[in-house]
């Protein structure tokens, strides 16, 4: 039984070689020069800011990487430089090149993966609190309130989030000057929030009514129960669906790159506008979108497995 | 009359889908009293406890609960609740909370008790249904019939004047129902007022002041628990007798 577990197990292997040698070989056939050296550099990359002397004068020391250099009028000038240019005793001229450092910068693809987590961020945020007003607007028995949240969550779930986005950015934006991160994070969370609200519903339904009546004869009013009694259980409950909502939300969020927003997405075209390496860049970018939402994923196992401890 | 503790008069109710669960239902209970309803499955026994606290709106009639008009739909009915006790065939338990902080929740937040004293009321409770060794389990580690000792000790805790229970032994392992009962009676001995829905006739010949018989949404006998099981004048209740005992 265990061999012919590890029998499939190989054979998956096999598979994903497989699948990986046939897409070497079609690149090959285009003739596509694979150029993933200059990849990382795009991440991070190291970069050297040059230090110039602030004074005229003689170079005195060096030591702890720092420089020492005594100024024309005798006063002495500490400078952290690491990779000096200039020897001891050298004299200098003020602004000239005594050396340089090297820092870690971040590259245009973890400055765009920062912003698509910020924007990410900032949507769940707002999308949370509308789904959560429109799922209960949505069970409410007030048919205004209630068809409100169906108006709102047909209309979302109908139409294109790219087309949200351009209505948005256009509309919404230009006729309250809104700025196209603002835009953006908006259509986000209008769009997500619908899809919320239906994961909130179906959770506050699924909760059986006896709980309800057991707060209720205990002299609990709405907002105690919702708070109390059936919000908790039903978050629990949603918590699958909901951290599926927000890795679709984080992948949706590439669709922000459409109104110049620098995201992960926008990026990752910029970058191939100047190196030619399409394929290199996309699959970085799509391997940093795959590192965002499996993190979310496996954080959620977590917190369920946790949480399943209470029952 | 003063010792008049509820008072129903000429309840009806329809739902929606056209049933018609209770036709002119009128009764008044006293303060200790215990009454006992039964009759067969559908016949509006569980409806009418449930008009007592609110839980199911009449369609006409008037219902007063010590001397408060409970189905005025102006009347504050969630603090009047929490005077009116009600147990439960499924129980209810929160799940999400501890046995203690099922009994402790509702007086915090209803009562505005503080903690230590609602914590102090409920280990009390939980000690007197015989649960206190287990309030830091939850609710899905416990049977059936501890679930439902702990049903009644929250409950308890609301110190209402009035105590409903709906069916409270249906959905109880043979061997557990006889616990829950000694509570039932223990609480009737105390003098407490207690409208009990059941199938227990054991239960209503030892405990009830008085036993009505329902049949299609109506009162059909009431009397001593002598009277209406042995003196059933009705027909119906001769059958329903002759089913269950």
């Amino acid at each position: 039984m265990k061999n012919k577990k590890l029998l499939w197990n190989l054979l998956y292997v096999f598979v994903i070689i497989g699948i990986g040698y046939f897409i070497y070989l079609s690149s090959a056939h285009v003739n596509y020069i694979w150029r993933w050296k200059n990849i990382p550099s795009f991440i991070v990359y190291n970069s050297q800011d040059t230090i110039d002397s602030p004074v005229s004068g003689i170079v005195e020391n060096y030591k702890n990487k720092t420089l020492y250099i005594k100024s024309v009028k005798g006063k002495i000038e500490a400078l952290k430089v690491e990779h000096p240019e200039v020897e001891k005793g050298q004299v200098v001229d003020k602004d000239d090149e005594l050396g340089y450092n090297t820092h870690y910068r971040s590259g245009p693809l973890l400055v765009g993966l920062y912003m698509t987590l910020k924007i990410s961020i900032m949507a769940m945020v707002v999308a949370m609190f509308l789904g959560l007003i429109t799922g209960l607007m949505r069970i409410s028995s007030n048919p205004l309130l209630k068809n409100l949240a169906l108006t709102y969550i047909e209309l979302v779930r109908g139409t294109p989030l790219l087309v949200q986005l351009f209505i948005f950015y256009f509309f919404i934006g230009t006729v309250f000057h809104l700025d196209r991160l603002v835009s953006g994070v908006g259509a986000l969370s209008v769009f997500e929030g619908a899809y919320i609200a239906e994961i909130i519903r179906a959770g506050i339904q699924s909760i059986h009514k006896g709980q309800r009546e057991a707060a209720l004869s205990l002299g609990m009013n709405y907002y105690q129960i919702m708070r109390h009694i059936i919000m908790p259980q039903a978050i629990k409950r949603t918590m699958p669906a909901m951290a599926g909502q927000f890795i679709s939300l984080i992948k949706d969020s590439s669709l922000v790159s459409v109104i110049s927003i620098t995201d992960l997405t926008k990026a990752g075209r910029e970058i191939i506008t100047s190196t030619f390496s399409p394929f290199e860049v996309w699959f970085t970018v799509a391997f940093m979108y795959l590192v965002l939402t499996y993190s979310l994923s496996f954080l959620t196992q977590i917190i369920e497995r946790k949480m399943a401890k209470s029952d | 009359m003063t010792n008049t503790i509820i008072k129903a008069e000429n309840v009806y109710k329809t739902y929606p889908g056209g049933v018609e669960a209770l036709k002119d239902v009128s009764l008044t209970v006293s303060k200790g009293e215990v009454v006992v309803i039964i009759g067969a499955s559908g016949s509006g026994k569980s409806t009418f406890l449930r008009t007592l606290n609110r839980l199911e709106k009449i369609d006409s009639g008037k219902i007063t609960i010590d001397n408060m008009e409970i189905t005025n739909p102006k009347i504050k009915i969630t603090s009047l609740r929490s005077e009116i006790g009600m147990v439960f065939q499924h129980f209810n338990l929160f799940p999400h909370l501890s046995v203690l902080n099922n009994v402790v929740l509702a007086q915090t937040i209803v009562k505005k008790r503080d903690r230590k004293e609602s914590v102090e009321i409920a280990m009390e409770l939980l000690r007197r249904v015989g649960i206190d060794d287990k309030a830091d389990m939850y609710p899905g580690q416990l049977s059936g019939g501890q679930q439902q000792r702990v049903a009644i000790a929250r409950s308890l805790a609301m110190k209402p004047k009035i105590m409903l229970f709906d069916e409270a032994t249906s959905a109880l392992d043979p061997e557990m129902v006889g616990g829950v009962l000694d509570i039932m009676k223990s609480l009737a001995k105390e003098g407490m007022t207690m409208v009990v829905v059941t199938h227990e006739m054991g239960f209503a010949k030892e405990v009830a002041d008085r036993v009505i018989y329902m049949d299609e949404g109506r009162i059909v006998e009431a009397g001593t628990p002598k009277t209406v099981f042995s003196g059933a004048k009705s027909e119906r209740l001769k059958q329903f007798l002759s089913q269950i005992l």
